[in-house]
């Protein structure tokens, strides 16, 4: 594109003005010859030959400043369409607004009061999560007393998406967990010729501990953000608010098969974990120490007893209430933006796995206070 | 207004799967006029708005806007005649049914939105230009600095033309400007378009199923159906087209409703 933009001749008597395109394109240009045309009576726009809003602002505002100073500056010579453009655009102008740059006032005692509000909303927010958690446990409570309520089939796909599906990752990782264990545990019992008690090492911290607490933390990622952004989205669709008009309750509808649904497959998943721990370090141990897989049974059976395997899955349950009912919680709070889906979404994931730890933190001193 | 057209649809076909939405379709618009595009629900008026501005990919036919083959010329960059298909781009702006503004951005930011990718232009330029078509569009000024959640549907739809003013285009894309608007907005977005587009000499591709605003501001009306232009016209042209859908859209109760007192199309 071919823009000449020329400065006419500058003679008080003649009028001055702009030629050539005053575009967008331009904009820079056209100012500049605008500012160099500061003193003149009249702006002379015959020479333009294209003209749109931004070149038509920088001529309003130009004028505008001008008249400020008291220098009124007419435009004479604009051809029919381009006068119109510059009277919409004037019309238009919005008044000159001084940019208030927001500076942060800082004090001394700022960071210490947003650390306490911090506090403070989080303590708030745990306090709503335990409301909603209430009211998942009386809809339970009413889809018990009225068992047609509870919705099957949203339960069973449910099942299949958050339990069923995440099988692969979550055996996967058992096997894993139990290499590493059996890798390091030998290398560390080798030394004292303790080689078997990898065997006891292996069984009772995954059974116990990692086994479950890992499942939760992968289904956490899993389940916890994917029903946010489901139970979200539909918030933002209006899909929410259209079931509460048509009679229909949302918790009943949307939370409960979906906490359920991991309230009944998290033990599952997490059983599954520790099989293929135990298959992982049993491996392991076999290649490494050269412990046979019928001294590997031996030893778990005398050794370890199955209260582990137990006190590690009856915590399953309350961990798929906390990942079920913060991500359910978290979808609901999705407001109108995608700003807030996103941040929904991230937050019910840290938060779950969280509380998820805290859970397993405050089952071990329960379990060792009661000598368990 | 001249009649060298800067839209020209040749030959489009259209098809979801089996399901041929557009056959040997063809479609002028020339400068500087309002075009209606109208046609019963699935005719594949916004798929044919959608394949002009390059986000469904026809599967036949070609399409030139202001001399580019949109769909086959190579991009500018490349030392090839004229502008390429992405510079043409910065010559239209769109504006979808209900706004489509970025939601985490205040009205301002979506309008200063275009001019910041495309232009290096100065924040204060950017800030006072984009208040600028804000005001254009008829929103007050506080209206910048709230978030789009916060308008209403009638102020989004402004906003969203604000937005696809940004670049100052050449050609204007409507898709149902006043649907889900009160009659007293619908009619003050109609005056807007007419005096918005006589003002900067705007060619208009508007998508409607509103009478009220073919009749108040389109020069020619275009009919979908059949998976083709039907017929082109004046809306005077329009009431005797011998076609009964044709019939009964211009002649029905609701069209009988918005003719009278509309004289001065």
């Amino acid at each position: 594109m071919s823009s000449t933009l020329v400065l006419e001749a500058a003679s008080s008597t003649v009028p001055q003005g702009l030629s050539g395109p005053v575009t967008l394109a331009t904009l820079a240009r056209s100012r500049t010859a605008l500012e160099r045309l500061a003193g003149a009576k009249v702006l002379d726009l015959s020479g333009v030959t294209e003209l749109d809003t931004a070149g038509a602002w920088a001529i309003a505002s130009f004028q505008a400043v001008q008249a400020a100073k008291g220098r009124k500056i007419a435009t004479v010579g604009a051809s029919e369409a381009h006068a119109l453009l510059l009277q919409t655009v004037t019309e238009a102008m919005p008044p000159v607004r001084k940019r208030r740059r927001r500076l942060p006032h800082q004090e001394a005692g700022d960071s210490l009061y947003v650390l306490g509000q911090t506090v403070w909303d989080f303590a708030a927010q745990m306090g709503v999560t335990i409301g909603f958690l209430g009211l998942v446990i009386a809809r339970f409570a009413a889809a018990v007393l009225h068992p047609s309520r509870l919705r099957i089939t949203a339960l069973t796909h449910h099942m299949q998406q958050a339990g069923l599906n995440a099988v692969p990752i979550v055996a996967l990782m058992g096997f894993l967990i139990g290499i590493v264990l059996a890798f390091q545990g030998a290398s560390q019992l080798e030394q004292f010729g303790a080689e078997i008690y990898v065997v006891d090492l292996i069984s009772i911290s995954m059974l116990r501990e990692l086994g479950i607490l890992l499942t939760a933390i992968i289904v956490a990622g899993r389940s916890a953000s994917a029903f946010t952004a489901a139970i979200g989205s539909m918030k933002m669709r209006e899909e929410v608010d259209a079931m509460r008009v048509l009679g229909l309750d949302p918790v009943e509808l949307l939370v409960l098969p979906r906490v359920l649904a991991l309230v009944i497959m998290l033990p599952i998943l997490g059983f599954v974990a520790n099989m293929a721990g135990l298959l992982g370090g049993g491996i392991m141990a076999w290649i490494d120490l050269g412990i046979s897989p019928g001294m590997f049974t031996t030893q778990l059976l005398t050794n370890t007893s199955v209260s582990h395997a137990i006190i590690g899955l009856s915590k399953a349950p309350f961990f798929a209430v906390i990942i079920g009912v913060v991500g359910c919680y978290q979808g609901m709070q999705v407001e109108g933006n995608t700003d807030s889906l996103g941040n929904r979404t991230s937050r019910s994931v840290v938060v779950a796995i969280f509380l998820v730890i805290v859970m397993d933190a405050l089952f071990s001193v329960f379990f060792s206070l009661w000598g368990i | 207004m001249s009649d060298d057209p800067v839209i020209i649809v040749r030959n489009l076909t259209n098809k979801f799967g089996t399901k041929v939405i557009h056959e040997h379709l063809d479609l002028d618009v020339r400068r500087g006029e309002v075009l209606g595009v109208v046609g019963a629900s699935g005719s594949g008026k916004s798929v044919l708005l959608r394949s002009i501005v390059g986000l469904q990919k026809p599967s036949a036919g070609t399409i030139t806007v202001l001399g580019t083959e949109v769909l086959t010329d190579p991009p500018s960059d490349t030392g090839a005649q004229g502008d390429g298909p992405d510079a043409v781009q910065n010559r239209w702006g769109v504006m979808f049914q209900d706004g489509a503004l970025f939601s985490s951005l205040t009205v301002r930011e979506n309008v200063e939105a275009p001019m910041r990718e495309k232009l290096g232009l100065d924040p204060e330029t950017r800030a006072a230009l984009a208040d600028l078509r804000i005001a254009m569009v008829g929103l007050p000024a506080s209206a910048g600095d709230l978030s789009p959640s916060e308008l209403s549907g009638g102020m989004r739809k402004r906003a969203g033309l604000a937005r696809a003013l940004a670049l100052d285009p050449q050609i204007l894309f409507l898709d149902e400007p006043t649907a889900g608007l009160d009659p007293i907005s619908a009619s003050d977005f109609d005056s807007l378009i007419r005096a918005l587009q006589k003002a900067l000499g705007l060619t208009v591709f508007l998508v409607t199923h509103d009478l009220d605003t073919l009749h108040a501001t389109c020069d020619r009306i275009a009919v979908l159906s059949g998976k083709k232009v039907l017929v082109t016209g004046t809306m005077a042209e329009m009431l005797h087209v011998d076609d009964p859908w044709v019939h009964t859209y211009f002649h029905g109760p609701r069209a009988h409703a918005a003719q009278p007192t509309q004289g001065t199309v």
